[in-house]
């Protein structure tokens, strides 16, 4: 895929400087997203006209801000301003902003940037600036190839967060999922990926054949998934640069549940064997496969802690679905979960402390989170029926998918993906072409 | 005058039919379910005359109940007497759990059903088995009835 072969030259234009006025806080819920102004880029006659022949852009400068502004929007932390309220012209706001005027509505920060055409090459520049310090907080150029012009809305977006949070941003990555239709009792179902913002869905099969949970390997553009080719339901591993498939391991029964080990180089998986499930390794360098578990119960839904060390899992040897963490060598088992109700698909956050799970209680679903010993468990979202949590690659939101309850003609059934940021708050559909499931995020794509 | 005849003629029909299908569907509800075991016939197939294609389960269990065992012990009847028959039990969880579990719930159903069919006398090369989890089912409903009838093993002519 072209879009990743990312040509991306970074210039630091001014020192950013270590101490900032505005800050927003993560770690609570954002009932006051900070208010920012985010000033179209500006863009001379001459680049828009050869950016318009090449690409196919109304303005391009105004398209790359409005993908900023709504990335920080959606991740509820910000409150863009209407652009109807700016006083200043962008090309001059990005000389030297008037802070009196973004004062006057209410911005605390501002983002200004100009657009341009270096030979062919998009070259992109932006500031933050912090209004109330009357202080630019950062500058940035980027020069990449024009159809990357998403992507540098993103990565601005990203730095943005990251400046303005103090942690990374999670705006230039990747959605894999399962995208559903028809009939509730005939589901197609096809693997399709799409930008995080939704932009460029694309379908990677044909739906012939079932597919369900892909998840992307953290250091590359591998994916792993289960497929019923055949009716032979085994894991996949799929290239999604080159298209190359190839199932995981000679296993005589269906494998399921796969998902990379943090340094991509294992896929962990349960194998199904006489009415019996275990957790199993397959290294992809050497083939060796490794049984994790031995138990008689149904053991499932395995997640590596990101340092490798240990695996969260779930099984029913307790009589009831509950989260289990383990060594990675299977030793040293321990049930985590003991509140009321039954837990699964548990999975380890990428920043080690949490492990995110779907639980069932008194019929209804929710989706939560819990420390790795088990301790502090906190509900983030109830309803009808939902269903695996997948992180984001700061840990900061889980995206997962819900379905509808069908009316009493059995009619009225949806599938749909939704993200929550980890306080609970800022709960958002996000849109599919079709209806969704099964939402693994990818990491950054860029750094 | 006629007309009028015929329009309160169709009404009474109209009217009789909503009577008998209320009572056909109460009639549903309450019979066909014992415990959370499906007992019903309404999406049951056959594989020969008397001879039920399907088992049902409870809520979170492969356990066998009775009336399974005796649909088991037809279709093993019935299978020692077609020999060249081979069959693939389908194994299928209700949409009210995970899915990966519901995989492996559903791989341990068809088992169950799988290993009476063995004690019975049909030999395990002429059977394989297929879960589907909640990736098919029955019944689009979302009620404990239409659940019911989700959770089942299902047995498939292969050739």
């Amino acid at each position: 895929m072209k879009k990743l072969k990312f040509l991306l030259l970074l210039f630091l234009l001014f020192p950013i400087k270590s101490y900032s006025l505005i800050e927003v806080d993560i770690t609570r819920g954002n009932l006051n997203p900070l208010p920012i102004a985010v000033s179209p880029l500006s863009i001379d006659e001459k680049s828009n006209k050869s950016f318009k022949n090449l690409i196919k852009n109304k303005n391009i400068g105004e398209e790359i801000s409005s993908i900023v502004e709504n990335n920080l929007r959606t991740s509820g932390l910000f409150n863009p301003l209407s652009k109807d309220a700016f006083l200043q012209a962008p090309d001059i706001a990005n000389l030297k902003p008037r802070f009196e005027d973004w004062n006057l509505i209410k911005a605390q920060a501002l983002i200004t940037g100009r657009v341009s055409n270096v030979d062919n090459k998009l070259r992109v520049e932006f500031r933050l600036w912090d209004v109330l310090a009357g202080k630019e907080m950062m500058a940035l150029a980027f020069t990449t190839v024009p159809t990357n012009w998403r992507r540098v809305g993103h990565i601005i977006s990203d730095k943005v967060y990251e400046r303005l949070t103090g942690e990374k941003g999670y705006f230039d990555t990747r959605i894999i999922y399962v995208a559903e239709e028809g009939p509730k009792t005939k589901r197609v179902k096809k693997l399709a990926i799409m930008d995080q913002d939704g932009a460029n869905n694309k379908f990677l099969t044909l739906g012939n054949e079932l597919v369900l949970t892909p998840r992307f390997n953290p250091n590359s553009q591998m994916v792993t998934y289960l497929s019923y080719f055949r009716n032979l339901p085994r894991v996949y591993l799929l290239d999604i640069e080159t298209g190359m498939q190839e199932v995981v391991g000679d296993f005589p029964g269906m494998t399921f549940a796969p998902r990379f080990s943090p340094d991509g180089k294992k896929i962990i998986m349960s194998f199904a064997k006489d009415g019996n499930s275990d957790i199993y390794t397959m290294d992809l360098e050497n083939r060796i496969v490794e049984k994790i578990t031995n138990h008689p119960s149904i053991d499932t839904s395995p997640s590596y802690s990101p340092d490798g060390k240990f695996i969260c899992f779930n099984s029913d040897r307790s009589g009831y679905q509950q989260i289990y963490v383990m060594k990675s060598d299977g030793s040293n088992v321990k049930r985590i979960s003991f509140g009321n109700g039954i837990y699964g698909t548990p999975v380890w956050s990428p920043r080690g402390d949490l492990i995110a799970f779907t639980k069932l209680h008194k019929g209804k679903f929710y989706i939560g989170v819990m420390r790795i010993d088990g301790s502090g468990e906190r509900l983030l979202t109830e309803n009808f029926y939902q269903e695996a949590p997948s992180w984001s690659p700061n840990g900061r939101v889980l995206i997962f998918y819900r379905e509808t309850k069908t009316d009493e003609k059995g009619e009225g059934f949806s599938a749909k993906l939704w993200s929550i940021d980890l306080t609970g708050y800022n709960e958002r559909m996000v849109k599919t072409p079709t209806d969704g499931s099964d939402p693994s995020w990818s990491s950054l794509l860029s750094n | 005058m006629k007309l009028n005849k015929i329009l309160r003629n169709s009404l009474l029909i109209v009217l009789a039919c909503f009577a008998l299908s209320a009572c056909a569907t109460k009639k549903v509800s309450t019979g066909q379910m014992q415990g959370d075991v499906y007992t019903g016939t309404d999406t049951v197939e056959y594989l020969a005359s008397g001879v039920p294609d399907r088992v049902f389960f409870a809520t979170n269990e492969s356990v066998l109940t009775t009336a399974s065992r005796e649909t088991l012990r037809k279709q093993a009847t019935w299978l020692r007497k077609n020999s060249n028959i081979t069959i693939v039990l389908e194994g299928h969880a209700d949409e009210r759990g995970t899915r990966e579990y519901n995989l492996a719930l559903g791989e341990r159903r068809a088992n169950a059903a799988k290993d009476y069919l063995m004690t019975y006398g049909v030999s395990s090369d002429r059977i394989s088995v297929l879960s589907y989890g909640k990736e098919r089912p029955v019944d689009s409903g979302s009620n404990p009835l239409a659940w019911s009838k989700n959770r089942r093993s299902v047995t498939v002519k292969a050739n």
